[in-house]
């Protein structure tokens, strides 16, 4: 536990994210251009939307990553909330603006595949809407924190939204189950064999592991700011940034 | 080549979503370093101010 703990604070974990970066960045760029590759390359046309489903490539790795960063976000809200770490609640912010990011791109991405496929860029089905509430939590928990002027009533307040809203993510999943939607069900599950060729669904999924690696690059880069802005004046951070002055 | 720029026909809705995905990505990096650089100046900044007194 306390090997948890010694990591959990700032001071350690700042070099630590800083010796991180680089990796998980260069690992993105690497499975990303092996995923075009195969993406906009190698896999076939397919038979029915011919080359307008290339989009898959983006659109679901992105749309997973927007549930995912938002769900992890509310384990950082409920890990602040009960033990207070102060760690969690930088973390908990500094996934924010990835998670948007990726919610933006599927929202995007789905609007143009849906023009050639639905022949519609929006309709109010209850995936995209409930995607575009997921939009609008992000940026809701970005705005309370930049309104409120004191941090810990801020990380509060915004870790009680984390929570709360994460009971749109399962809306979201499962979204294409409960309701009829013009959005098409799940190609890939945990619990059925995928319905997609083979090298269509290796290129996604290389593709979503970038996202990933992506993902947690953009964050430790983030959270390494965060520390800087809060922990400013401190005499960890002093020797750390007395270094560059 | 040209045949693969077209996207048989699909071109602006393919090339559309990866362009803007590429754009926003490269957005987020550099507001990202923005946000860092200024973070850092600050902190100099004080450090400044400490050491002046």
């Amino acid at each position: 536990m306390s090997f948890i703990y010694r990591f959990a604070s700032p001071a350690t974990f700042y070099p630590l994210a800083g010796a991180l970066v680089p990796w998980f960045f260069g690992v993105a760029a690497a499975l990303a251009l092996i995923g075009l590759y195969i993406g906009l390359v190698a896999a076939p046309t397919d038979f029915q939307q011919g080359e307008a489903y290339r989009i898959i490539y983006i659109h679901v790795p992105a749309a997973w990553m927007s549930m995912f960063i938002y769900v992890i976000m509310a384990v950082y809200g409920v890990l602040f909330l009960s033990l207070n770490t102060r760690l969690s609640a930088m973390m908990m912010s500094a996934l924010a603006p990835t998670g948007a990011m990726f919610t933006f791109v599927a929202l995007w991405t789905g609007a143009l595949w849906g023009r050639p496929t639905w022949g519609a860029y929006w309709v109010w089905d209850a995936r995209l809407t409930s995607e575009l509430i997921l939009l609008f939590l992000y940026l809701g928990f970005m705005a309370l924190q930049a309104a409120i002027e004191d941090t810990r009533r801020a990380d509060r307040a915004c870790a009680l939204l984390a929570i709360v809203g994460v009971v749109n993510v399962p809306i979201i999943y499962f979204s294409v189950k409960w309701w009829n939607t013009l959005h098409q069900g799940a190609s890939v599950s945990l619990t059925a064999a995928p319905s997609m060729a083979r090298i269509m669904l290796t290129g996604m999924l290389i593709m979503a592991l970038a996202a990933w690696m992506y993902s947690i690059g953009a964050t430790l880069l983030r959270v390494r700011a965060i520390i800087v802005e809060r922990e400013a004046g401190s005499e960890w951070l002093r020797r750390h940034v007395g270094g560059r002055a | 080549m040209m045949d693969w720029l077209a996207m048989g026909g699909y071109a602006g809705y393919v090339w559309g979503s990866y362009g803007v995905t590429l754009a926003v990505i490269v957005g987020e990096l550099i507001l990202l370093g923005r946000r860092r650089r200024r973070a850092l100046e600050r902190a100099c900044s004080e450090l400044e101010a400490i050491d002046g007194d």
